[in-house]
């Protein structure tokens, strides 16, 4: 870490930022790292201070990745969704013991005066709140029962997609992050995110306490690197159901759509977003949902009648 | 008393209990999708000659009926010349299947009939309730098939039946189809309006025909629900599987309800399409019914002259 | 022993309809030749009858077709919901009024039976348009709010612009409906491309808006191939893109609207498993058999094309299947007892030959009933493959045709597993007598539809539409309208 010497002269203890993959830490497969630094206004190119290495994911990882993510699709989709809410709840509550850790790491990996990288930070906690909340409600709101015409019943019900690769907002690197994840989560998918390229850390940080908080593994599953690297075989991946592009430029985007048609992935296309602390809408849930309609006879209760 | 059921199915009569197994395990039916088939085949479109011969054919299986306390020899004298020759006017119609009268009216009947080929059936049993002792009900049988019934058309316990008393209404049919003898066939009647499910009709079926019945037959025609379509194609459906499953011919009688010679044909097609042409004879499929013979008689005109015949130029009995 | 009780033919009268010898394209109000002056032929594939001529549209028309379009969005978009409602009842009103015209002329164009289209088709066209009518003007209470940058407004949401849809041939005015009702009634106009081969009921569904009195421009409909539904989904001023037809196509689609804002919903192929457990009720179990996939020749996106049955009732069931399937009646479409229709085309024909002989070659069962083919025409026997496994192609691929691969499981994990094991995610059926089973297997199929103790039932109000390659969005309902609406 860039943190100094302290002055007594003990040296810290750097983190090893690691990716995160069926509940479990591992380095790249591929053995290689790239360098992260802090970014600061005066110093959008990138060139600040080296914060640390982080695993550049290769291919391989993102097939284990989506190995584990659907892996552990059955038990989050079968979950209750009162029971996917607590969970989401435990997510704020380990967040919040960590705030100050993650306002330091938006801080240095946003280039944040750390009153702003902590409005970042108490956003997305509070955001996981929100979804938390929103876990046994959005059947309800986007659901519902069909009046028939004949002697039929039937009620339609949203169900997750299933694996959803979620390439996470490039400048917003936690906030952001947050703002994609959890919604995807929320309804039941499991997810496969690509941080940012360039301030990977605060997402890799999340994993450790996404391992803390009841989430089961291999729901979340985190990877850093070159984003158009990880994100072409994901976008083309048949085990993959869905693809965020909020991380994505133009150009990335659209080769990703047409990756993804292979196998008919929705697709959620890049939309600007000035500001990640303002109100979401239920959008990036329902851009993850599928709507199931099951139709049962009703008919008389008895032989009542005739049609003739 | 010894069991009538002539085949391997038998031994599933020996209780309330195997019965009850038995009779549970047989498929459940969906009520829409029953009356959906019903309705479905209900819209067949029948023409030309296949009309004439389906009103001639439906005219052969009616079982002409009066159930009334006000009956008298008179009357039952006028059904029986009008089931022998049902169109003076066309000495081609076909006679009808059998009158349907009281136990105490056979005998009016039998002599109205005499000479035919029409049969004469007696409704029995404490009709339509039911609601009588055994040895009553049996005396009601052998009274009517000694005054020369043909056909008993016995009821059976619906109370005993709704109450899960099997093994009950199984020996009562049985006994009283050993009181039919060897002369006169049996038909059951489950009042289907008063069973209420398809299921307990699915039901009341088999067990009519493992007792012994001859023909399964929908109601009384006294209740508020009778034969309709989808009730009909249920027990098309149980004589169906039972003679697959048995070798047996069960006949099927619908009765109550049906009036025109449009929902009669709709009938036949049922008939057709479900049991198949092996019932299209009225030795397995009749119509209980009384004003429904009229209507027939009025289309067969038609279909001869093609002009809309009117109600003056059919007898009224 | 009786005469064979025989139904005589009752053919429908074709006297109801008047097919005009040529038809033009419906652009911006006007019947209008094709840029380049070309036109094709439909036919009746129960007859090989030309019944008429069609406009072959070009790109040019595309783009005549989309500016009429874009012209007319800005005052169909701006009348007030209760007056575009207005034109949806009218042209609800229209439709039931000439349901009996548009069925034999559907059933001339198609193939496919009269008793369908006059007892499924029609009533669902209009049915449909009733429904959508009335949610024009009742838009802000869908719960579908306008995305602005302080997030979620709730405020009215906006249509799109202009539609371009391309609908498929197996229910050639249905899925005209399913597209222009919604499209309509929020606002939206619309460009439309009937199949090549069932391009009539289109064009007089275009009559049908001039009746109405519908501004010009608000539908158009170009009739062409592949080649002009290509144009029409790639044609930039082209804000939204419908599609229903065979997955290929829509992946194709999906490829061409990449990188643009154009939204999209597709409506794609299946591979339907209908699974009958042993405590069916059995006889309506086979009714849904039928209806699963003898409906329309089995030409339905949704069909029961794959039967599961529990392994211990299979021989039962098969018996009483092939029982039921000998009293269904082949031929003339427009005979009112028919049952069985034609194929709509000769390489759909060639195609569902291919695959029934693949399924031979592959070691699979083949049965039909007794059933004479017509001598002129596209047709093909109702039949079921037995002895079918997973590995089968009979069991993969989408037949689009009256064929039957039955296959056995032994529980209900087993059913759900097969049923679950393929790319398409559209329809399933369930048959039990135990609810909680209908309810549990019903959370695990990964399908859009999912029918109990039914079949192949449709209705307005209730969404349609698949999972995985099956494509993605929801056609009817209240989830319908979402197609259209810029949220």
């Amino acid at each position: 870490m860039s943190d100094k010497p302290e002055k007594h002269g003990r040296l810290s203890v750097f983190k090893t930022y690691k990716l995160y993959v069926g509940g479990k830490f591992p380095r790249s497969e591929s053995g290689r790292v790239y360098e992260v630094t802090a970014s600061s206004a005066a110093d959008a190119a990138g060139k600040g201070d080296w914060l640390a290495n982080a695993p550049l994911a290769s291919r391989k990882d993102a097939r284990d990745a989506v190995v584990a993510a659907r892996k552990a699709f059955g038990g989050w989709s079968g979950a209750t969704a009162y029971n996917r809410g607590q969970v989401l709840y435990r997510v704020a509550e380990m967040l919040e013991g960590r705030r100050e850790q993650y306002v330091r790491e938006v801080a240095q990996a946003e280039g944040l005066s750390r009153a702003r990288a902590a409005d970042q930070v108490d956003a997305a906690i509070d955001r996981w709140v929100w979804y938390a909340g929103w876990t046994d409600k959005i059947a309800q709101v986007v659901g519902g029962g069909n009046p028939v015409a004949g002697p039929f019943f039937n009620l339609s019900s949203p169900e997750p997609t299933g694996v959803v690769a979620v390439l996470a907002p490039q400048e917003s690197s936690f906030l952001g992050l947050v703002s994609v994840l959890a919604p995807v989560i929320a309804t039941g998918n499991t997810a496969v995110v690509i941080a940012s390229e360039r301030s990977p850390l605060p997402a890799l940080s999340l994993g450790e306490v996404l391992a803390t908080s009841d989430v089961p593994g291999g729901v979340v599953n985190i990877l850093s690197g070159r984003t158009a690297e990880i994100a072409a075989p994901l976008a083309a991946h048949r085990d993959v159901n869905a693809i965020d592009l909020a991380g994505a430029d133009e150009a990335l985007a659209k080769e990703l759509e047409i990756a993804a048609a292979d196998n008919l992935k929705r697709v959620l296309r890049p939309q600007p977003v000035d500001d990640w602390t303002a109100m979401p809408g239920i959008e990036r849930m329902t851009a993850f949902l599928e709507t199931k309609t099951v139709w049962h006879p009703t008919g008389a209760l008895g032989a009542s009648g005739s049609s003739y | 008393m010894p069991t009538t059921a002539p085949h391997a199915l038998s031994d599933v009569t020996a209780s309330d209990a195997t019965l009850r197994r038995f009779l549970h395990g047989l498929p459940g039916v969906d009520t829409v999708g029953l009356e959906a088939r019903a309705a479905s085949l209900g819209t067949r479109s029948i023409k030309t000659t296949a009309k004439a011969y389906a009103i001639d054919l439906a005219i052969s299986m009616v079982d002409l009926t009066t159930l009334e306390g006000a009956d008298t020899p008179g009357k039952v004298r006028a059904l029986g010349a009008k089931a022998v020759r049902p169109d003076p006017s066309d000495r081609t119609a076909p006679s009808t299947a059998a009158v349907c009268v009281y136990p105490d009216m056979v005998a009016a009947a039998k002599e109205a009939v005499a000479g035919s080929g029409v049969k004469v059936a007696s409704v029995a049993t404490a009709f339509p309730a039911g609601r009588a002792p055994l040895a009553v009900k049996l005396a009601d049988v052998r009274e009517a098939v000694a005054a020369g019934a043909d056909e008993i058309d016995m009821v059976i316990d619906r109370g005993a039946f709704l109450a899960g008393n099997y093994r009950k209404v199984y020996d009562e049919i049985t006994a009283v189809k050993e009181a039919c003898g060897t002369s006169a066939r049996l038909k059951v009647i489950f009042e289907t309006g008063e069973l209420s499910t398809y299921d307990n009709i699915r039901r009341a079926s088999w067990l009519g025909m493992l007792a012994g019945a001859d023909f399964i037959k929908t109601s009384t025609g006294k209740v508020a629900v009778n034969a309709t379509p989808a009730n009909t194609l249920l027990m098309l459906e149980a004589v169906r599987d039972f003679r697959a499953q048995t070798g047996v011919q069960i006949g099927v009688k619908p009765a109550g309800g049906i009036r025109t010679s449009k929902d009669a044909l709709k009938f036949l097609v049922l008939v057709n399409e479900t049991a198949g042409e092996d019932w299209l004879d009225n030795h397995w499929f009749r119509f209980g019914a009384s004003s429904l013979l009229n209507d027939l008689l009025m289309q067969r005109q038609k279909l001869a002259t093609g002009r809309y015949s009117g109600p003056d130029y059919v007898t009224v009995d | 022993m009786a005469p064979v009780f025989e139904y005589a033919p009752a053919p429908e009268s074709r006297a109801v309809v008047d097919i005009a010898p040529s038809y033009g394209l419906f652009i911006d109000g006007e019947f209008t030749e094709a840029a380049d002056g070309k036109v094709f032929k439909t036919l009746s594939p129960a007859t090989e009858e030309v019944l008429s001529e069609v406009a072959e549209a070009t790109e040019a028309d595309v783009d005549r077709a989309v500016a009429a379009a874009r012209r007319a969005f800005e005052k169909w978009s701006a009348l007030p919901g209760s007056e575009r409602a207005k034109y949806l009842f009218r042209i609800a009103r229209i439709i039931q009024e000439r349901s009996r015209e548009l069925a034999v002329l559907e059933t001339l164009d198609n193939g496919k039976p009269i008793r369908e289209t006059r007892d499924a088709d029609l009533p669902l066209v209009a049915a449909h348009f009733f429904y959508y009518a009335g949610w024009a003007d009742k838009l802000d209470h869908a719960g579908f709010g306008r995305r602005t940058t302080e997030g979620h407004s709730g405020a009215n949401p906006r249509p799109l612009g202009v539609a371009g849809q391309v609908i498929p041939w197996n229910f050639p005015l249905l899925m005209l409906a399913w597209k222009i009702a919604p499209a309509l009634a929020t606002g939206n106009t619309v460009v439309l491309k009937p199949a090549e081969t069932t391009p009539l009921s289109a064009l007089f569904f275009a009559d049908i808006c001039r009746q109405a009195g519908l501004p010009k421009g608000v539908v158009n409909i170009l009739t062409g191939d592949g080649r002009a539904g290509a144009a029409l989904v790639a044609h930039p001023d082209v804000d939204k893109v419908a599609f229903t037809g065979s997955t290929a196509v829509g992946k194709q689609i999906a490829r061409t609207v990449a990188g643009t804002d154009k939204k999209l919903t597709l409506e794609l192929g299946g591979k339907g498993a209908n699974i009958v457990f042993d405590d069916a009720p059995v006889d309506q179990a086979v009714e849904g058999i039928v209806t699963g996939i003898f409906f329309n020749q089995g030409q339905v996106c949704c069909a029961g094309s794959r039967l599961l049955v529990q392994e211990s009732i299979h021989d039962e069931l098969l018996d009483s299947l092939k029982r039921r399937l000998a009293t269904l009646r082949l031929g003339d479409p427009l005979d009112k007892n028919t049952d069985i229709g034609a194929i709509n085309s000769a390489e759909q024909l060639a195609r569902i030959t291919a695959l029934a002989e693949q399924g031979e070659a592959e070691g699979a069962v083949r049965w039909s009933p007794a059933c004479e083919l017509p001598s002129d025409g596209y047709w093909f026997a109702p039949t079921l493959f037995t002895g079918v496994t997973q590995a089968h192609t009979i069991a993969r691929d989408e037949i689009f045709g009256p064929v039957l691969s039955v296959l056995t499981f032994r529980t209900p994990d087993e059913a759900v597993a097969k049923a679950n094991n393929t790319p398409y995610g559209l329809s399933a059926g369930i048959w039990t007598e135990k609810g909680s089973r209908i309810l549990a297997v019903a959370n695990k199929l990964r399908a859009g539809v999912i029918w109990s103790n039914t079949f192949n039932k449709f209705d307005p109000t209730s969404p349609f539409g698949g999972y995985k390659e099956s494509g993605f969005g929801r056609e009817g309902g209240r989830h319908g309208l979402e197609a259209y609406l810029d949220v």
